[in-house]
């Protein structure tokens, strides 16, 4: 470009853009400034918002930390048995419990979950019946636990004769778990895009190596990460399981016969978890440290629930490192 | 044969032939009959405005329209003298036979070596070095191998666009089929990779391969295509090679499509 052309044919349009710069008109000098304030504003309101919430929640864990650092120093606490009516007690039944339970809950609730979500997201046809399956498993995942509770003590605890134990309440809390994980394996496998599956059924793939080979390693983190943020909410379940898991913990012994109610792995032995630990010592409770095993059995709760969530970010990103390859 | 190829003046034998093929979405008719054949060798474009029914025939060859609730597929296409689009047809056999390359880049997100080995090892391949093999051929078919060959093992997503695209021709080349189905192939590519991915459809065609390739892009047309298929409002309007097409086209509707007065 030589500077004939800058001066000569650039010269027109320049000085109209500056103009323009110079003298705006009046509307949209008030448009921009309008947009401008509220842009200011919704900054401010949503960094409030953010701030406060997460004051709230620092709040809370820092209280319930505090609250519990007591017995979360006290070497025994996560090993010795609950006492009855003098102080010092442990939660090492309840520890147990909550963990067997939830493996025992996840291994029943994952396979039928992922098999009810890749039946509805793969395989079903759109219809009605399609349509009142997945209402149903979304009003089920919204269903209060004490419902789905006394739903398991009127049929597993009562008509099954499984009395209060370790089956009833897996098996509820599988009831309660299931609609959840449902939802987020159906979500995670819709947001994996259509044209991988058209890539897969273009090579003569069948629906069900499609959905084994690509969809569900391509939605793998994000299933990863939905199972046990669920795994999260079944460990702090109470409700669901004061009636059917029932609330006392047997002392337990690895010497015991399976029969026994003292064997750990017995699933007909009643099995009072953490959560329902901290409602009973708080309802009935007659220790003279009930405030303090309370305070320290939440402080334990939470921080396994911690661990479950900086566990499902880690697992999931290994899991996609290791099955894409990226 | 004859009504199933009105517009061929040689005489020959088609690997694919589609007589009086229709499609319609819940009862809603996208192409109406549409009778076209295809050699081996030779590379056929299909070209004509969005919503003309190219991509929905062309979707038809091999059954994917199928996979589209309340599509129904009507007519017949003819893969080497079996009528594919009829009961008890496997549409995984027809699939294998007639690859399909999508618009949009569409590789796995797995490895680039599992890209291409993982379909041969659903259809049977089991031995390593077979795999190994064909691997590099296909990757070699679709001029990919040399930019790839020291990083087999990273993601196919580390690839670039026109790179993935050439991923997704050798993963369809690997499986050997005689018919290659391209639905705007460079249409999400820059120039360099479109003139990469001509390059692999011209040479795809000199090795036997009937290739239909649905374009937007008249010159691409004119610079691959043996013949050209002319469609309009799910009509195939006319069909010819593509020098008689572009220079001489016949219907009044094409020389206008052809003279940009719409599309």
């Amino acid at each position: 470009m030589t500077s004939k052309d800058a001066t000569g044919e650039k010269n027109a349009p320049v000085a109209e853009a500056e103009d323009q710069a110079k003298a705006p008109s009046a509307d949209y000098t008030a448009t921009v400034r309008r947009a401008r304030v509220q842009d200011k504003a919704a900054t401010v309101i949503l960094t409030v918002i953010v701030v406060l919430i997460i004051v709230g929640l620092a709040a809370i864990i820092a209280y319930i930390l505090a609250s519990g650092a007591g017995k979360l120093v006290d070497p025994g606490f996560l090993t010795k048995k609950p006492e009855q009516f003098k102080a010092g007690g442990g939660i090492g039944p309840e520890l147990f419990n909550s963990f067997y339970l939830l493996v025992l809950t996840l291994v029943i609730s994952l396979p039928i979950s992922l098999g009810a979500a890749i039946f509805l997201t793969q395989y079903a046809p759109q219809g009605p019946v399609t349509n009142v399956a997945k209402t149903a498993i979304e009003t089920l995942s919204s269903l209060p636990s004490i419902v789905v509770g006394l739903f398991g003590m009127l049929t597993f605890v009562l008509t099954f004769h499984w009395g209060f134990s370790i089956l009833s309440g897996a098996l509820t809390l599988t009831m309660f778990n299931i609609p959840i994980l449902v939802r987020v394996i159906q979500q995670a496998l819709e947001a994996v895009p259509r044209d991988q599956r058209d890539a897969a059924l273009a090579l003569g793939l069948t629906r069900w190596e499609a959905t084994v080979h690509v969809l569900v390693p391509a939605a793998m983190p994000a299933i990863v990460t939905g199972v046990i943020l669920s795994a999260g909410r079944v460990f702090g379940e109470a409700a669901a399981l004061i009636y059917t898991a029932g609330q006392s913990a047997p002392e337990l012994s690895w010497a015991a016969p399976i029969t026994s109610l003292a064997n750990p792995l017995n699933v007909f032995r009643p099995a009072e978890t953490l959560a329902v630990h901290i409602w009973k010592i708080n309802s009935e409770g007659v220790v003279p440290d009930l405030t303090a095993v309370s305070a320290g059995t939440a402080a334990v709760l939470m921080v396994c629930i911690l661990a479950f969530n900086i566990i499902a970010r880690i697992a999931g990103r290994a899991l996609e490192r290791r099955l894409t390859a990226e | 044969m004859t009504e199933a190829a009105p517009i061929q003046a040689r005489p020959i034998d088609p690997v694919l032939h589609t007589h009086d093929v229709t499609v319609d979405y819940s009862g809603k008719r996208a192409l109406n009959e549409t009778s076209l054949s295809f050699e081996s060798g030779t590379v056929t474009a299909l070209i004509g405005p969005s919503g003309c029914g190219k991509s929905t025939f062309l979707r038809s060859i091999n059954l994917m329209n199928r996979e589209i609730p309340g599509c129904v597929i009507g007519g017949k296409v003819v893969y080497h003298d079996i009528n594919v689009n009829a009961r008890g047809i496997d549409t995984l056999w027809l699939r294998k036979r007639v690859g399909m390359v999508f618009q949009q880049p569409n590789p796995f997100r797995k490895s680039i070596y599992e890209n291409i080995a993982f379909a041969l090892k659903s259809h049977g391949m089991t031995k390593r070095a077979d795999l190994d093999e064909r691997v590099e051929k296909s990757l070699r078919s679709a001029a990919l191998w040399d930019e790839v060959k020291d990083k087999l093992h990273d993601s196919a997503y580390a690839l670039s666009g026109g790179q993935q695209q050439r991923l997704c021709i050798a993963r369809t080349l690997a499986l050997d089929p005689d018919v290659v189905l391209m639905d705007e192939p460079c249409s999400a590519l820059d120039p360099i990779a479109t003139f990469a991915i001509e390059e692999t459809i011209t040479d795809m065609a000199s090795r036997g391969i009937c290739v239909i390739i649905v374009t937007h892009n008249m010159q691409q047309a004119s610079r691959v295509s043996n013949r050209t298929a002319f469609f309009l409002m799910g009509t195939m309007v006319e069909c010819g090679d593509t020098p008689q097409i572009f220079g001489a086209p016949k219907d009044q509707r094409l020389n206008d499509y052809l003279n940009g007065r719409f599309g």
